[in-house]
């Protein structure tokens, strides 16, 4: 896989099939649907328990307003990965372009995407810290894998487009 | 700014509705850094509440440095900083002030994924 930043995005070229199929995984891994684990972490409360009135609040109103930005996060994200659907052999590398202007909706797919799969799976700072890990092993090192790629991927863009993006803006 | 515009409407609304007043400007606060301006008006006066971020060992270090220049408007080094605070201590107050504003953080926060809470300073 390689990594090359253009002027207005990020080229992600020579992506394997396993890779692209990860990338493919970022909607549906972001989603905490059917995981109460996972929408525990998304939309944690903004208080402790004693604070009921505060907590009530927060769930009918501020709630569906981040339902509403984490879905538009990742159908710009859905978007962008249809790049990777086109009518190649099934075996061949391809090619993603993330453009710039997307940069915030990537960062928050992909963060909605590794905080499910760690709430899922119920990974702690350890298991996290485990670089050398194979994700060979079993579904769970397989997710691991998946989070620890998807913060690689943050990374970059944090790295590469946010200060084109700030840049730009100036 | 979005951020002023949603706090100047503040000042005129009831205490009931402040969150439904607040969430209309999440998304777009979200991409916005806020511009901290001192006021001198009585919602000073009051208890101060503050804004508090929770560890969390999978968000990563660069972005929740990058959130805090965003949401707080701080400047790399004090959001450093507050970041370390965070991985090191478990949680850092990040804001101090009157409610309304610290609730609009926690909510830009929690449109980040952060582990936000709003607590009464004691």
């Amino acid at each position: 896989m390689d990594i090359c930043r253009l002027k207005d995005g990020l080229e992600i070229s020579e992506l394997d099939p396993f890779l692209a199929e990860l990338l493919r995984q970022i909607p549906a891994s972001a989603s905490a649907d059917n995981s109460p684990a996972a929408q525990a972490r998304l939309f944690s409360p903004p208080g402790d328990a004693n604070e009921t009135e505060m907590r009530a609040e927060w769930k009918t109103y501020v709630e569906p307003e981040l339902q509403r930005l984490f879905r538009s996060a990742t159908e710009t994200v859905a978007a962008d990965l249809q790049q990777l659907s086109g009518n190649e052999k099934t075996f061949a590398n391809r090619t993603l372009v993330i453009p710039a202007k997307n940069a915030d909706a990537w960062l928050n797919a992909l963060n909605q995407a590794r905080l499910s799969i760690a709430a899922r799976n119920e990974f702690n700072e350890r298991d996290l810290s485990d670089n050398y890990r194979s994700p060979i092993g079993s579904r769970r090192d397989l997710s691991l894998f998946q989070v620890n790629f998807y913060g690689f991927l943050q990374e970059f863009i944090l790295r590469e487009l946010m200060d084109c993006r700030e840049g730009s803006s100036t | 700014m979005i951020c002023q515009v949603g706090l100047a409407r503040l000042e005129m609304a009831p205490r009931r509705s402040q969150f439904e007043i607040l969430a209309q400007g999440i998304s777009a606060g979200v991409a916005e850094p806020t511009i901290e301006k001192s006021t001198e008006s009585e919602q000073e006066l009051d208890l101060p509440w503050q804004v508090i971020v929770h560890n969390d060992p999978v968000n990563l270090m660069t972005y929740v440095t990058m959130v805090f220049q965003r949401v707080f408007g701080y400047p790399r080094e004090k959001a450093e900083r507050h970041m370390l605070e965070v991985h090191q201590q478990g949680r850092s107050i990040v804001w101090t002030g009157v409610r309304e504003r610290a609730e609009l953080y926690v909510q830009q926060l929690h449109g980040y994924l952060l582990l936000a809470t709003l607590e009464k300073v004691n």
